[in-house]
């Protein structure tokens, strides 16, 4: 029997778009916004109108702070344009204090940031980027005076929520490989307990940030997380398994080195040490930078960023097992455990000759009776 | 006059067999999927697809019958018993201990008179036992990252964030030669002990028969 179908009802109010429309955004941009964003939280289609309402009550106070950083994650941020993500995050949030983009500096700046917090204490979302030094006291990384240490643990206990953009804030990254020289640590390690969100990769995600902050606006909440506090909608899925390359893994088909046939044709890059079996990431379907492409993409192996102590566990980034420690770097396991087969099998091949000639050591032996 | 006894059981027999098959598949298996040798030319093969469906179903084989040998040194005969594989915690375990160490050493004339284990090798096994171990819970630690947030992969979380991903794959690889040397051993002194102490001891792990000359123990 046919049964009839009709999709719930999925619309925004004319009002909200000709709002929209009146501050420069396309409703054609407003409804592809909303659209991807519930996509990128995993949200069923239902959900469009709340986020569309969502984005109208807010004007939701933002912090955004640098401290051991590149300022990747601020411009892997402010250059997404699809879906015009910039603006209309832009326009619902009120962004108080932000080095990269703000026009005060100096003193000025440091005093609207204090003022900030103080005024929207336990309402404002902080968002952090860079690890925070805590070695020999944290003067290894001070803004207007004040170490990042203070400043930070102070500004994640006064906000409603604090998202940790990019692998440094979230794991400490870069600056907290070995030997890490100025006691780089995250957040969560800063200020254990506090609500804290992490959006590791090298840069964070765009898409991802924004999803997180809509999120935040539409329930009030950080999303669900998984055991390292990355949202389960970002991370909750292998690299490897959504790869678009995985059908060549299946079949075996491999690129050996760069620029080989198989690395022309597209196959699988697991043997060039592609890290996308070890890490856990939305890329293969948000993609970067409008989803025009990512790291495997462009025939180049996943390094891994968005896991903990990447730099660290994740490298040799061209080989797919770590150096064993203690050996050679050249001295991979296979050649280690081949030599200790070897060495084995040597040495007992050697005590059996040696047993094969040994008098006097044969058990019973005058019970045996040799046959004719 | 010799004695037939029955000392290794059906399970211990059936186990050794398991583990044994599984070792060799798992590595073999293993080793293509950490390092694919086999060249591919059409996509429609499944090469790495077989490969890892082989060697999941043999860990569970595996996992399975190390998990049965545990429960058999608990009910088994004294050969199969877990006191077995201690000899190291009496002092007449030492004194057995380093009368096959001599032997193999060159440095006595005749190994220890022994029905089921010799001392050294149940030491070895003990030893074993725990690479097993380790590789069960390193493998199946990975194996669950295909479904994060349930099975496997929660039941060993701990595991993974104490070593990491990466840790665990070189751990599982390195663990794997030194089954491999052991395996290399292990047929070595099952085929002098059954040279030298002519009590049956390769047809035993078949028929779990043994001929002891009671007068000699």
């Amino acid at each position: 029997m046919k049964t009839e179908h009709t999709p719930n009802e999925v619309s925004i109010p004319e009002a909200t778009l000709r709002k929209w429309e009146a501050r420069g955004v396309s409703r054609r941009d407003f409804i592809k916004f909303c659209t991807a964003t519930t996509a990128a939280m995993a949200l069923p289609m239902t959900f469009v109108p709340r986020v569309a309402q969502a984005m109208e009550d807010n004007r939701l106070p933002v912090i955004w702070v640098e401290y051991q950083s590149c300022s990747g994650d601020s411009e892997a941020f402010l250059r997404a344009n699809q879906p015009a993500a910039g603006d209309i995050i832009l326009d619902v949030i009120s962004l108080e204090y932000s080095e990269v983009i703000m026009a005060a500096a100096g003193h000025l700046a440091e005093e609207a940031k204090q003022q900030a917090m103080e005024k929207y204490k336990g309402k404002y979302v902080l968002i952090v980027e860079g690890a925070i030094p805590k070695g020999d006291g944290g003067v290894y990384c001070t803004v207007g005076g004040r170490s990042a240490v203070d400043s930070c643990t102070e500004l994640v206990r006064n906000a409603a929520a604090t998202i940790c953009v990019g692998s440094c804030a979230s794991f400490g990254g870069i600056p907290a490989a070995a030997p890490n020289p100025t006691g780089a640590v995250s957040v969560m390690d800063l200020v254990p307990g506090a609500p804290v969100i992490n959006l590791p990769g090298c840069p964070v995600n765009a898409e991802n940030l924004t999803a997180t902050i809509v999120h935040f606006l539409t329930f009030g909440k950080l999303p669900a997380t998984d055991r390292l506090g990355r949202p389960k909608f970002a991370y909750g899925k292998r690299i490897h398994d959504n790869c678009e390359r995985r059908a060549h893994f299946d079949a075996g088909q491999y690129a050996e080195v760069f620029g080989d046939a198989g690395h022309r044709q597209g196959h699988c890059l697991y043997k060039l040490g592609c890290k996308g079996p070890e890490t856990f990431h939305n890329c293969p379907t948000i993609r970067y930078n409008e989803g025009t492409s990512w790291p495997v993409m462009a025939g180049h192996g996943c390094v891994g960023c968005s896991e903990p102590q990447f730099w660290d566990t994740m490298s040799p980034f061209y080989r797919r097992l770590p150096n064993v420690p203690g050996f050679d770097v050249e001295m991979t396991a296979d050649k280690i455990g081949i030599g200790l087969a070897a060495a084995t099998a040597v040495a007992f091949g050697a005590h059996g000759v040696a047993s094969c000639f040994r008098r006097g050591d044969n058990m019973e032996q005058d019970k045996v009776i040799e046959e004719e | 006059m010799l004695q037939i006894r029955y000392v290794w059981e059906w399970p211990v027999r059936i186990t050794h067999w398991v583990n044994a098959l599984s070792i060799v598949v798992l590595s073999v298996t293993g080793f293509y999927i950490g390092n694919p040798f086999v060249t591919v030319h059409s996509t429609n093969q499944f090469v790495m697809g077989t490969m890892r469906v082989v060697h999941y179903g043999f860990a569970y084989a595996f996992a399975l019958s190390v998990l049965a040998r545990v429960v058999w040194s608990l009910v088994g005969n004294h050969h199969a018993s877990w006191r077995e594989f201690f000899p190291w915690l009496t002092p007449s375990g030492w004194k057995r201990i380093i009368g096959t160490f001599k032997y193999y050493a060159f440095m006595a004339k005749k190994p220890p008179y022994e029905v089921g284990h010799n001392a050294l090798a149940a030491m070895a096994y003990s030893a074993v036992f725990i690479l097993y171990l380790v590789q069960i819970v390193s493998g199946f630690a990975l194996y669950g990252q295909f479904s994060p947030g349930v099975g496997w992969y929660s039941f060993f979380a701990p595991v993974l964030t104490a070593f990491g991903n990466q840790g665990l794959r070189l751990t599982h690889h390195l663990v794997m030669w030194l089954l491999i040397g052991f395996a290399i051993h292990h047929v070595y002194s099952a085929w002098l002990m059954d040279v030298k102490e002519k009590n049956g001891t390769l047809s035993s792990i078949f028929g779990g028969y043994k001929f002891v000359e009671p007068e000699d123990l």
